[in-house]
């Protein structure tokens, strides 16, 4: 066997067994984490106000063919976690073809038992907000433009969040992310084989103290505009 | 029919003889091997070891257990320990003091070639062990721990916290399932034997019913091997599974195999007490506790105050006042008995009045409640998961139970029954303890059984007697007839429909035991027994319900097979018991004893195994007789005072 | 005190099963919770009719041969504890109790509360065993095993195999199972030469039984009776990795 087939097929191995899957879900969920951070870091510079926001976008804009790459990924990413999850979903759902009668629990976590509805929920959140932001579909009138010709990041920001119901939808689907989070983010050292435990609950604070950053920073945006403080 | 006793000891020093008999053991080549096939019935220490070892070597192994996977025989709840003379310590500890100390507990009733090969082998034990992967407790610089047993000066004990059989187990269960694997065993979980097959003299198989499907099959090989366990369960509490039953060496025996000693029972002083009539098994707390706990009943008759209300001058620490140079730590025959004697007298507590208190309040207050909790912290609370009582407060109620059995079926050195090709091991047979067990000596036993003593004599028999020469196919006569045996049994038990259930039967069964061949006996009541035994056997057969069919998975059809074998098995033990007319060990004669209940043996006409033979239903079975010689260890009187 | 049973009823593997109600008006505190059943299983004798079927053997909690669910979760409600050390004393007068059996498609039902745990045996066969054959040892002490590590593996080691983890993971997953025999190995100086082939298929054997993933939700170690770690399962992950990564093909 040649080395690239050999690869290959360890490569099919890994991803058939329920243990590579998760390894998988593991990596692409720490991928997406450190997205999220980044993602929430550039958009608190709303606070700067639009100038220092619409730097920022411009510059995002203007990596070109490197922006188009690192979108890629970032769907590559998307899509793996997403495959994966469903595999496993079914597979899980065929382990336990019959359920019980009488159902409780110990220590499961609402998080942990639900990260099968927060995910398509999440997964369904980032269309809209890609069709919201990015393209400007939801947003009334469209996409706004600086007068240089880029992307009016801080108007769009403004002009979406001032519709209520869109701020709604935001916020609660930033509660959900929290929930994916809070479960995923220690989770995530688990499926890697990082767990210890000396330094476990260090990684269980560190998963709770990141999400309730992220979840409290996102969120604070379409409350600022709704207050009136951004506008 | 009729056999010969011979229990082909080697000649020469001691020492020197199972080298001997390796040598002069014919082997079968390795290429020759897989033409070779071996029954082996049970999957503890002993089955479990012997099936991966045979496995390895090259034979076709089928291998049989009860329970769902051979992870589960009941190896896995022996608590304390196992023994080696390994020395690690540095205190003096040899193969002779082992072969010594083993010979001595067992108060003169067992072989000493058996002993020494068990000794010597000790040594194979722990290393094959360790290699396997159980983790036995080890000291900060890695090396092996040991701690020191009842009735050893030495610390040779090798363990793994409470549950060295559950480690022992599952290193051979894992040897075993990697043989499965491998095609060499085929394993057959959830299968009870039924009967043997004896073909020209010879054990050619078994017949067995699977226990989901009801049917029954026969299997045949060119050897068969029983480690199916102890028989403890006739006095249904016991601290044995509730699976573990005779039905595979008594039906053997019924077959033509001896029955050595059956009267040699142990009861282990610390269990804790029956609660009520409906207590299905009782357990045991490690002996470990007598050394801080100190035992004690009130000094009065029916004084049915709470413990901590009973002042300390109203209480008897009857051991301490009996024993004073061993107090708490007398052996286990010794202290079993003389609970029974003050519960007797009415002194007994708890709600039965079958009990006597463990007490820590003195070690407590000595030692501090930490230290004690590091010492017995597991054992307190599976006691107050059980009783619900927190022995940090009110002292433990204990009592002896049925726990092993020594006895079982005659075997020769080379472990091999009366019915050529038929091998016994592990508590199965009854070699190695004689009239009483030590402490962490079971699991040595089986272990050395089934890794290092099988392997070898089986290969001779294969070598020697050439059963392979002779083949039987399944519709031989003998086939025919162990399987239509096996059919009208299970019929009958079906047909009785009578009103109670095999628990029933089983229970006043236990309770005729307990009463009349249990820690102490005596001729009257072994009379009385051996006239009650075959009416509640006359009743069992009249009045037992077992509702279903064979043809499904029968839990009550399982337990009826069982326990009309224990009660045939109860009348031999006590015609043995009775037979026996000395106390020696666990064995104890009211007749025979000193002025202050201590045990007289009687080496002149005593000092045999007493090998039964069956001659049929109804007719009394014939006693053999395999005199026991000591050479090396002069019997002398035990003394613990 | 009187308790209501509700138990899962199923002649055999193919045939349907449903929950049958039974009242045991006799029980009492000290008795075990199999005990009880010992009792409602006599009477049904008794009156001719098919006892409850459920496995046990040694009944002290470590041959790992019982189990079921009891409202919802197996072993009942007591922490490390198997039912057949649960005592009544924790249930009162009236309770009304569901009895079902474990549940994965791994361990179908053979009946009522009896499941077929041989995936288990399966498993283990795979590679949860160190070559070692009878004979080929070297002395006990040749390997120094540093304390620590022996007591890590004996915790690991300590796991009965009674499924109670499959039972209570709403994924049927085998990994607390299979990440407990791993750990021990792994954990232990004689497992290393073993190690990454060991751990690729085992856990290759755990998918082809049909058992599901982890999701991390830890409800395993809630309920095992013998307290194995989730650790457990993260070591597991770990040689699966490095022998994914590193073992040469072949």
């Amino acid at each position: 066997m040649s080395a690239a087939a050999a690869t290959w097929e360890r490569t099919i191995r890994f991803w058939e067994a329920s243990v590579g899957k998760k390894v998988v879900m593991a990596v692409t969920g720490a991928i997406l984490f450190l997205f999220v951070i980044g993602h929430m870091l550039g958009n608190l510079q709303i606070y700067l106000g639009p100038e220092q926001l619409n730097a920022y976008g411009a510059k995002l804009h203007d990596l070109g063919p490197l922006l188009w790459a690192i979108r890629g990924f970032l769907l590559l990413t998307v899509a793996l976690h997403i495959t994966a999850a469903a595999q496993l979903w079914w597979m899980n759902r065929a382990a336990r073809p019959t359920g019980y009668i009488r159902q409780s629990w110990v220590q499961a976590s609402f998080a942990s038992r639900t990260m099968i509805v927060s995910g398509p929920l999440l997964a369904g959140f980032i269309i809209y907000h890609l069709l919201h932001f990015t393209t400007g579909d939801f947003l009334s009138g469209g996409l706004a433009y600086t007068a240089d010709g880029h992307i009016d990041v801080y108007a769009n920001v403004v002009n979406g969040f001032s519709y209520w119901p869109a701020s709604v939808v935001y916020i609660l689907s930033m509660i959900v992310l929290g929930y994916h989070l809070s479960h995923g983010v220690w989770s995530m050292f688990q499926s890697v084989g990082l767990n210890h435990p000396r330094y476990m609950p260090w990684i269980r604070r560190f998963a709770t103290a990141a999400t309730v950053i992220i979840v409290a920073g996102n969120i604070s945006i379409p409350v600022a505009v709704l207050a009136g403080i951004v506008r | 029919m009729g056999f010969e006793l011979n229990a082909k000891i080697p000649s020469g020093p001691i020492e020197e003889q199972w080298d001997k008999c390796r040598f002069e053991m014919k082997l079968v080549s390795p290429a020759n091997r897989r033409k070779f096939s071996v029954i082996v019935v049970g999957s503890g220490l002993a089955g479990g070891a012997g099936a991966a070892s045979l496995g390895e070597l090259g034979y076709n192994v089928k291998c049989f257990c009860y329970q769902d996977s051979p992870r589960r025989a009941h190896s896995i709840a022996a608590q304390g320990g196992i023994n080696a003379a390994k020395n690690y310590q540095n205190d003096g500890d040899s193969v002779f003091r082992l072969f010594y100390d083993t010979v001595k507990g067992g108060d003169f009733r067992s072989r000493e070639a058996n002993v020494y090969r068990l000794a010597q082998v000790s040594l194979n034990i722990i290393d094959q062990c360790v290699a396997q992967g159980v983790p036995f407790a080890r000291e900060y610089g890695g090396t092996l721990a040991n701690r020191s047993f009842g009735g050893a000066q030495v610390s040779r004990t090798f363990y793994a916290r409470g549950q060295t059989g559950q480690q022992l187990l599952l290193g051979a269960y894992q040897a075993l399932q990697r043989q499965v694997a491998q095609g060499q065993v085929q394993m057959f979980p959830r299968h009870e034997m039924l009967d043997l097959v004896v073909v020209n003299g010879r054990a050619r198989g078994i017949v067995t019913r699977n226990m989901i499907t009801g049917q029954f099959e026969a299997h045949l090989a060119d050897a068969v091997v029983l480690a199916t366990g102890g028989y403890g369960n006739v006095f249904y509490l016991s601290t044995n599974a509730k699976g573990c039953n005779t039905t595979a060496i008594w039906r053997a025996y019924k077959r033509g195999a001896g029955f050595a000693n059956p009267c040699f029972t142990q009861i282990h002083p610390t269990c804790i007490p029956v609660s009520g009539e409906y207590q299905s098994k009782l357990t045991l707390m490690s002996e470990s506790l007598r050394n801080d706990g100190r035992i004690w009943v009130p000094k009065k008759p029916g004084d049915k105050r709470p413990p901590n209300e009973i002042p300390e001058e109203e209480r008897d620490y009857y051991l301490e006042r009996i024993y004073p140079s061993f107090g708490n730590l007398a052996p286990r025959d010794v202290s079993s008995r003389a609970a029974k004697r003050v519960c007797d007298e009415g002194r007994g507590v708890g709600p039965s009045g079958n009990g006597v208190y463990l007490d820590f309040s003195d070690a407590i207050r000595r030692l501090g409640r930490r230290t004690i909790e590091e010492r017995y912290g597991n054992l307190f609370e599976m006691y107050e998961r059980i009783t619900g009582e927190n022995p940090y407060e009110v002292p433990m109620r204990i009592y002896p139970a049925s726990h092993y059995t020594m006895g079982g079926l005659w075997v020769d050195y080379k472990l091999m029954s009366t019915i050529p090709g038929l091998f016994v091991a592990g508590e199965a047979n009854f070699s190695d303890h004689g009239a009483n067990r030590l402490g962490a000596s079971a699991l040595m036993q089986g272990l050395a059984d089934g890794y290092f003593i099988l392997p070898y004599t089986i290969g001779d028999y294969l070598a020697s007697e050439h059963p392979e020469r002779e083949p039987v196919s399944k519709d031989a006569p003998e086939v025919k007839e162990a399987l239509d045996r096996v059919a009208g049994i299970t019929r009958r038990l079906l047909e009785v429909n009578g009103k109670h259930s095999p628990d029933y039967f089983h229970r006043e069964l236990g309770k005729i035991m307990w009463e009349y061949c249990g820690m102490s006996r005596n001729e009257a009541g072994l009379k009385r027994a051996l006239e009650l035994l075959p009416e509640l056997k006359e009743r069992f057969w009249k009045e037992v319900k077992v509702p279903g069919e064979n043809e499904m998975l029968n839990q009550t059809l399982e337990k009826a097979g069982r326990v009309a074998d224990f009660l045939e098995l109860g009348e031999l033990m006590c015609l043995d018991a009775l037979e026996r007319d000395e106390s020696c060990g666990a064995h104890f004669r009211e007749e025979h004893q000193t002025e202050d209940g201590e045990a007289v043996r009687d080496d002149e006409n005593f000092s045999h195994v007493a090998v039964w033979e069956y001659k049929g239903d109804g007719e009394r079975p014939q006693l053999h007789k395999e005199p026991l010689v000591f050479e090396y260890v002069k019997p002398t009187v035990r003394s613990y005072k | 005190m009187r308790i209501i049973l509700h138990i899962w009823r199923q002649k055999d593997a193919n045939s349907p099963g449903k929950m049958v109600r039974y009242e045991v008006p006799d029980v009492n505190e000290h008795m075990s919770f199999l005990e009880m059943l010992d009792v409602l299983n006599e009477r049904l004798i008794e009156q001719g009719e098919d006892p409850v079927t459920f496995d046990h053997d040694c009944r002290e909690g470590i041959c790992g041969a019982c189990g079921f669910v009891i409202n919802g979760i197996p072993h009942g409600p007591q922490p490390s504890t198997t039912v057949c050390q649960l005592h009544m004393r924790h249930f009162k007068d009236g309770d009304e109790l569901y009895l079902e059996p474990w549940r994965a498609k791994a361990f179908p039902v053979i009946k009522d509360l009896m499941v077929d745990r041989s995936a288990f045996d399966r498993i283990i066969s795979a590679g949860g065993f160190i070559s070692v054959p009878t004979g080929s040892a070297p002395d006990g002490n040749a390997i120094p095993v540093p304390k620590e590590k022996a007591d890590l593996a004996m915790d690991a080691a300590q796991c009965i195999g009674c499924g109670a983890c499959v039972a209570a993971c709403p994924n049927a997953s085998a990994m607390l199972f299979t990440g407990a025999k791993i750990s021990h190995l792994a954990l232990l100086p004689q497992g290393q030469p073993e190690r990454r082939d060991r751990a690729l298929k085992m856990v290759a054997q755990m998918n082809a039984e049909a058992f599901g993933a982890c999701t991390n939700i830890a409800e395993c170690e809630a309920v095992c009776p013998k307290d194995i770690k989730i650790e457990n399962i993260a070591r597991m992950f770990r040689d699966f990795i490095s022998a994914s990564v590193l073992k040469r093909a072949g």
